[in-house]
């Protein structure tokens, strides 16, 4: 039974890339297509950021190990979809427009902090094996609380590129607020 | 003469023979569309889609009227119950003659034209619309603006009840925004009744609404319940929300950028996904017609 736990959690999280990609094949984005690709893989990295910073909570409520089994993989879905979203903007959007999209990396903030969010999930993907583990030792665990800054950068990143905080960027960011008060240790904090 | 009748050329014959429209554009309205530059300016598969008509059905799901919700489908699927039976306008402020008008009298009083024109978006996309109504100078000369009227003042309705986005603190409810006099009084600057042939749709903004082409769309107030003309520049609600992000003018101006995004290209509604952006014109295309409005303006302070 446990044994497939995994595989199902693989291809339910890949739902989402092939309802996209029906999407596209039979016209089904509406009026802005371009739009709706970036908006549609963006919500799903922080979909999955979500998912993978619930993990741990989840493990320590619920007393089941599997929770934080699937996390890696949870997390190499973050990047998956953080990078198809990367790719919709510099192939589909601005089609290779180097000096537009530098430009915007520079000079708008909403771009740069999206763009250094992807560039911080690089180290993490790279160390994710378990070879990598054993090698970094306790410095793995150090460098993947990137995490929580990449969660953070992402919900800033919607929030800067919106109109207004309502009702969305504001969801995602109260989501991914008490998912990080979660981890903090207030018993150590207390007992201090 | 900055008229183009919809009626003349139909969504179809544009779709078909797009050639004969560029031609009857030229011949009928000559910059009026979006300007000179549009027929000189870029490449020719770039002026194709910023001459098509958007379709009516992309017209009347893909709008911003947080009145009914932020997502771009939640006014059409907000409003459709939306009452604007009875709706009375009151014209006021400094004027000589203030007047209340129901809109069965205002489509009385002043016969509708139909006009085509480009609305950007400050988002960063456009629609091409064939819009119906008349010049706001037409409604503003029957109530005799005195000398101290500077400013125009637009309020939209407020009704939480019947707009659900009313009932948070999105924007400063009701809707306001505001014109200098004479971009109130410029020829381009209609009130809407109606769109493609049609009685105007809830979710863009019935029975009543402002279109400005030249500026972006948030400009261009929907369910207007009062025009105020008033001595002092009037505080839109976005101006409000974020003062260094939202300028009065709002001009469309493809050299001032949002402070958080560029607006130095648009994507065109409907083209699909493998059309370009296009670059954004200066003034939308309009700046023969109001150049001359802002003429020793910095745009870039006055944005």
């Amino acid at each position: 039974m446990r044994s497939y736990f995994k595989p199902s959690v693989f291809v339910l999280s890949t739902i989402p890339f092939f309802l996209i990609t029906y999407k596209i094949f039979f016209n089904k984005l509406g009026p802005e297509p371009v739009k709706e690709i970036t908006h549609f893989t963006g919500e799903w990295t922080l979909i999955f950021i979500c998912l993978t910073l619930s993990m741990s909570p989840l493990k320590r409520f619920t007393n089941f190990i599997f929770w934080v089994k699937i996390r890696r993989m949870l997390g190499l879905f973050v990047f998956f979809y953080a990078t198809l979203h990367l790719l919709t903007y510099v192939v589909i959007d601005y089609r290779f427009d180097w000096q537009q999209i530098t430009d915007d990396v520079i000079k708008k903030k909403y771009i740069f902090i999206g763009f250094a969010a992807w560039v911080l999930l690089i180290p993490l993907v790279l160390t994710s094996s378990q070879k990598m583990i054993i090698v970094l030792k306790h410095n793995w665990k150090k460098l993947h609380k990137l995490i929580y800054v990449i969660a953070i950068f992402g919900s800033l990143h919607y929030i800067w590129l919106s109109k207004t905080i309502f009702f969305k960027p504001m969801l995602y960011f109260v989501i991914i607020t008490v998912l990080l008060i979660l981890r903090i240790n207030f018993r150590g904090i207390f007992n201090k | 003469m900055k008229r183009f009748k919809y009626s003349e050329v139909t969504p179809e014959k544009i779709y078909n023979n797009r050639r004969s429209f560029i031609k009857n554009l030229g011949l009928a309205a000559g910059s009026m569309l979006v300007g000179s530059n549009l027929f000189t300016s870029a490449d020719a598969t770039t002026n194709k889609d910023e001459l098509k008509l958007t379709d009516y059905r992309y017209v009347t799901t893909y709008n911003n009227y947080y009145e009914f919700g932020t997502g771009k489908s939640d006014p059409v699927e907000r409003s459709q119950k939306f009452n604007t039976k009875p709706w009375d306008i009151v014209i006021d402020g400094e004027v000589e003659n203030p007047i209340t008008l129901s809109m069965e009298e205002i489509t009385e009083m002043f016969p509708s034209e139909e006009r085509i024109y480009k609305l950007r978006c400050v988002e960063g996309w456009s629609m091409v619309i064939p819009w119906q109504g008349f010049p706001l100078n037409k409604i503003l000369k029957k109530v005799l603006p005195t000398s101290k009227a500077k400013f125009v003042k637009f309020i939209s309705v407020l009704d939480p009840e019947q707009m659900i986005g009313q009932r948070f603190p999105i924007l400063d409810w009701p809707y306001k925004e505001g014109l200098r006099i004479d971009e109130a009084m410029h020829d381009l600057t209609i009130l809407v009744t109606g769109l493609y042939g049609k009685k105007l749709p809830n979710q863009n903004g019935s029975p009543l609404r402002l279109m400005v082409p030249w500026k972006y769309g948030f400009k261009s107030s929907k369910a207007i319940v009062n025009i105020k003309l008033v001595e002092k520049m009037p505080t839109s609600s976005w101006m409000k929300a974020s003062p260094n992000e939202y300028g009065f003018y709002s001009n469309v101006n493809p050299r001032v950028d949002h402070p958080r995004w560029s607006q130095a290209t648009e994507r065109v509604i409907g083209g699909g996904i493998i059309s370009p952006r296009i670059p954004t014109i200066m003034f939308n295309g309009y700046g023969d017609e109001v150049a001359s409005l802002y003429t020793g303006m910095d745009l870039k302070k006055y944005f």
